[in-house]
């Protein structure tokens, strides 16, 4: 019978043998296996990753610890990330949701902030399939329960819609915290004799080697595991959340790491690499929900509402003191040490021991890539022939049947947007401004995504990715302090994969750089596949603005009889919303970003912002000019009547461009500030809620 | 004003009603822990929402059982103010502080928006700087908010003035749409809507400033 190799592949398995110098054992298998799964150690993406610009005024910690932050002043950061939890999803909506929100919550706990605002992006396949159906309604309702539970406002997110979702839905949940600097946890403090600590929810067979399986197509098979899938408590969670910062706040803690995929193991080899230390693990001392556990079980468990804390051992009765209070469970079970090994004890044996460094540092691999011959994607849904392409207003009715432009507050009503009292702007605008009370500030939170102009064109879709979660801020009037990423993506075994996932992260990179706003933290999913077919290119970004003034302009309140113009120019229908519903296909080639004209229209947009010289903007986005309007107008109950345009110009996509409606009053001051930018007079806003083009 | 904030495992308005209390008339706020016995000194105690206990049993049965609700009860019959907000109320309505019961919403979802509230009775410590009939927004966020109450004991909720605010557009099925109740001594309030969640004008609006201050004068007033 063949070896079962935990998802190593022969080379691995050959080399850990080696530098071993013997057979490892099952329980030193499985810690390879997933410590050296994709999803915990970046194989595939790394050479990748290392494009992105990392630094920056703003960025008080890059990528490399549980989040990133950014700096908003007076002493105050910002420390957030973005995670998926896609393969979860796909098999337990609910629970596969709920745990990638608690997932992400704690990643921000661990960093010593305060979570105070969750995102999420959510996709799916078309809501008239009922296995879709079913799992958008169980996501969305494990997002919420979870969420509103564990006191942390959804404020924001994305949902977008493509059959390629149907068996592999994405659900990327983003969370920001609120961290003094000089409180800011790290894991480089932490030194050999320190205590490891597990506080929070006793462990279970819930979600063993979740992280391995994270890191494989989802077959049939594998959508039965549901013993991988973690089950999540967002009571344990809210208490969690409070106690690490009671503990934080007494000044006891050294370190602290999530337990998240790979469980005890994970957290503990990452919190020794970090200190280039060793570590070793006592598993007796887990306390345990389920009797008969093997030492594999116990080290690999996904039990959710866990944190591993590093602290000086004569603090162990301080922190015992007040885990007891908030009811967790709160035990020693290791120390680092000198040596660099990783060891497990179990009942008075040694069940691993292997080196620390090794399991911490996977291996690389380069795909092999290969540009696809063609990039042109077919829907074999009929195209829309029995309505006129060429009337304005048949093709607008026909859009705004697209899921992607329906009215999502049934959706974001089932999350608490405004726990906390801090949501200046929530769900249903464009952007999602944060008051930050301590500091009496206000900041932003942007998120974007193009699946459809990824596949087409992956390095001017991966630009585009990026500038549009600067556009959004920019029209709020904020300007960009650092992004976390998102990357999901089929497998990189297939070499056009593995081309357009390194196109993508090279058009991100350069789109990062050039418009000065750096990645601080992220994730990927990589071998998004199911039966029905390998997910689009689908890079999810979330971005972090802040305000000089507390000034913003939002993106839904235009007035009667104000004038509506659209600044910037080009935009075409390849690959656009219109060409999806009209001609049945998504092709090429896309224009070229110019960022120049990226940075010119963000310094514009935030002036006409800050000097409020509009009383709505939008971004002009997915189906173009024309459902910019129809989004800004949908929940004043207003119209508008727009001169005529052909349609080209009305449903085309791309380029930096903002519609806006701006009071008569205005007028002057808004045309002056984009005085030497194309502005375009689109018609003015009505009072009959309709739509007309004149 | 001495304000007295309960805080359960799971209590996550507990921090926004300090802050509402702080911003709207600079009151002295405790957090209290729900293990105490004793409550400090108070001149008003207020019972968060949130999930205590994750509300896995029902919505505020377990947190009507801690500790500190003895006193609380204790303070309430002295005719102390007691305000129940969200969960707050459903746990005022466990420790039968308040008649009734809340349900799930009609639609069985979450829901958290905006809603318009009438103010219904002025005659009461925290509505009295409202004008009767006033319709003001206090956001709503709860899945248990559905007030229900037998018909002899409703009407005769209704014909002692212990209605204290209801639903415009009745968002939850809430019986005789009833958003908030009083006792009939009138000292203790609970209601689902979120006034503490409209007390700044970046976030939501200020229609729930005059609740707190409010509150703050009638404490100043029995002080005098």
């Amino acid at each position: 019978m063949k070896k079962d190799l935990f998802g190593l592949r022969e080379e691995e398995y050959r080399q850990i043998k080696e530098t071993l110098q013997r057979e490892p054992n099952d329980t030193e298998l499985g810690l390879f296996g997933v410590m050296w799964s994709e999803h915990c150690c970046y194989k595939s993406t790394k050479r990748l990753l290392a494009m992105f610009p990392t630094k920056g005024r703003y960025v008080f910690q890059g990528p490399g610890e549980n989040a990133g932050i950014v700096d908003i002043g007076s002493g105050i950061g910002i420390a957030f990330k973005m995670e998926s939890h896609n393969h979860p999803s796909a098999v337990e909506p609910v629970q596969g949701a709920a745990t990638g929100v608690g997932g992400i919550i704690r990643d921000v706990i661990a960093m010593g902030a305060r979570p105070i605002a969750s995102m999420d992006c959510l996709f799916f396949g078309p809501p008239d399939d009922r296995r879709s159906n079913y799992l958008r309604e169980g996501i969305i309702k494990g997002v919420g329960s979870y969420g509103n539970c564990v006191g942390v406002p959804t404020v924001g997110g994305l949902t977008y819609y493509d059959p390629c979702y149907t068996g592999n839905p994405l659900v990327n949940a983003m969370c920001a915290g609120l961290v003094r600097l000089d409180g800011v946890v790290k894991s480089d403090t932490s030194k050999p004799g320190h205590v490891l600590v597990l506080l929070g929810s006793k462990t279970g067979r819930d979600g063993i080697a979740g992280a391995a399986f994270a890191s494989a197509e989802l077959d049939e098979a594998v959508k039965k595991s549901k013993p991988q899938v973690q089950m999540g408590d967002p009571f344990a969670e809210k208490l969690l959340i409070e106690c690490c910062l009671e503990i934080l706040d007494k000044g006891l803690i050294v370190s602290m790491q999530d337990m998240g995929a790979a469980g005890i193991t994970s957290s503990a080899v990452e919190l020794a690499a970090k200190a280039h230390a060793g570590a070793e693990l006592y598993l007796d001392n887990v306390p345990l929900r389920e009797e008969g556990m093997n030492p594999f079980e116990i080290a690999l468990s996904e039990s959710q509402e866990r944190m591993l804390l590093v602290i000086e051992e004569r603090h162990y009765g301080d922190v015992k003191k007040i885990a007891d209070k908030w009811g967790l469970e709160c035990a020693n079970i290791g120390r680092l040490i000198e040596q660099d090994r990783f060891v497990l004890y179990f009942k008075g044996q040694v069940a691993a021991d292997v080196p620390a460094s090794m399991l911490a540092s996977g291996p690389t691999i380069d795909w092999p890539k290969r540009e696809p011959a063609q990039r042109v994607i077919h829907y074999p849904t009929k195209p829309q022939t029995n309505i006129d392409g060429k009337d304005p207003m048949s093709v607008a009715k026909a859009l705004s049947e697209l899921p992607q432009f329906e009215d999502k507050s049934w959706i974001y009503e089932q999350y608490d947007h405004m726990v906390q009292t801090r949501t200046t702007l929530g769900p249903g605008n464009s952007v999602a401004i944060i008051y930050v009370k301590e500091i009496d500030r206000l900041i932003a939170l942007s998120a974007a995504s193009d699946p459809w102009r990824c596949a087409i064109d992956p390095m001017i879709g991966g630009m585009e990715t990026v500038a549009k979660a600067v556009r959004k801020l920019a029209i709020a009037g904020a300007y960009p302090l650092g992004m976390t990423d998102c990357l999901n993506f089929p497998s990189p075994e297939v070499p056009e994969n593995f081309w357009t996932m390194s196109e993508v992260i090279r058009g991100m990179a350069l789109a990062c750089q050039e418009l000065d706003c750096p990645i601080v933290s992220g994730n990927v999913s990589l071998y998004n596949e199911s039966p029905q077919g390998a997910i689009l290119p689908s890079p999810v970004v979330c971005a972090v603005g802040y305000f000089d003034d507390k000034k913003f302009l939002k993106s839904n309140e235009p007035n009667v009889s104000d004038k509506l113009f659209l600044v910037g120019s080009g935009g075409s229908l390849r690959a656009s919303a219109f060409e999806r519903t009209f001609e049945g296909r998504l092709s090429g080639p896309l224009e070229p970003l110019d960022f120049d004209a990226e940075r010119d229209f963000c310094s514009r947009a935030r002036k006409t912002a800050l000097e409020a010289a509009a009383s709505s903007g939008k971004c002009v986005g997915l189906g173009g000019v024309a459902m910019a309007i129809i989004k800004m107008l949908r929940q004043s109950n207003l119209g508008a009547a727009i001169k005529s345009f052909d349609v080209e110009f009305l449903f085309g996509e791309g380029c930096p461009r903002a519609l806006y409606a701006v009071p008569e009053e205005k007028t002057d001051k808004f045309l002056e500030i984009w005085d030497g930018f194309k502005v375009t007079e689109l018609g003015s806003v009505i009072k009959d809620g309709t739509l007309r083009f004149v | 004003m001495k304000v007295s904030v309960i805080v359960f495992p799971g209590s996550n308005c507990d921090l926004d009603v300090k802050w509402a209390f702080e911003v709207c008339c600079n009151a002295d706020v405790s957090m209290v822990w729900h293990t105490e016995k004793w409550l400090p000194e108070s001149d008003v105690v207020v019972l968060p929402g949130g999930f205590s206990y994750g509300d896995y049993l029902r919505s505020g049965a377990m947190a009507a059982k801690s500790p500190i609700m003895g006193s609380v009860v204790e303070f309430a019959g002295k005719g102390g103010l007691v305000l129940g907000i969200c969960n707050g109320f459903q746990i005022l309505t466990e420790a039968h502080l308040l008649p009734g019961v809340l349900l799930p919403n009609v639609s069985t979802k979450f829901i958290c928006r905006p809603c318009k509230i009438r103010i219904e009775q002025i005659d009461t410590p925290f509505t009295f700087l409202y004008k009767q009939g006033e319709v003001v927004n206090f956001p709503i966020a709860h899945h248990e908010g559905l007030f229900y109450l037998d018909d002899t004991s409703l009407a005769k909720l209704e014909e002692s003035g212990c209605v204290a605010l209801r639903y415009v557009n009745n968002p939850n099925g809430s019986l005789n749409a009833v958003a908030g109740i009083t006792n009939a001594s009138k000292n203790v309030l609970g209601l689902m809507p979120h006034p503490e969640r409209v007390v700044h004008p970046l976030v939501g609006g200020q229609d729930g400033v005059r609740f707190f201050k409010g509150i703050n004068e009638w404490v100043k007033e029995i002080r005098r």
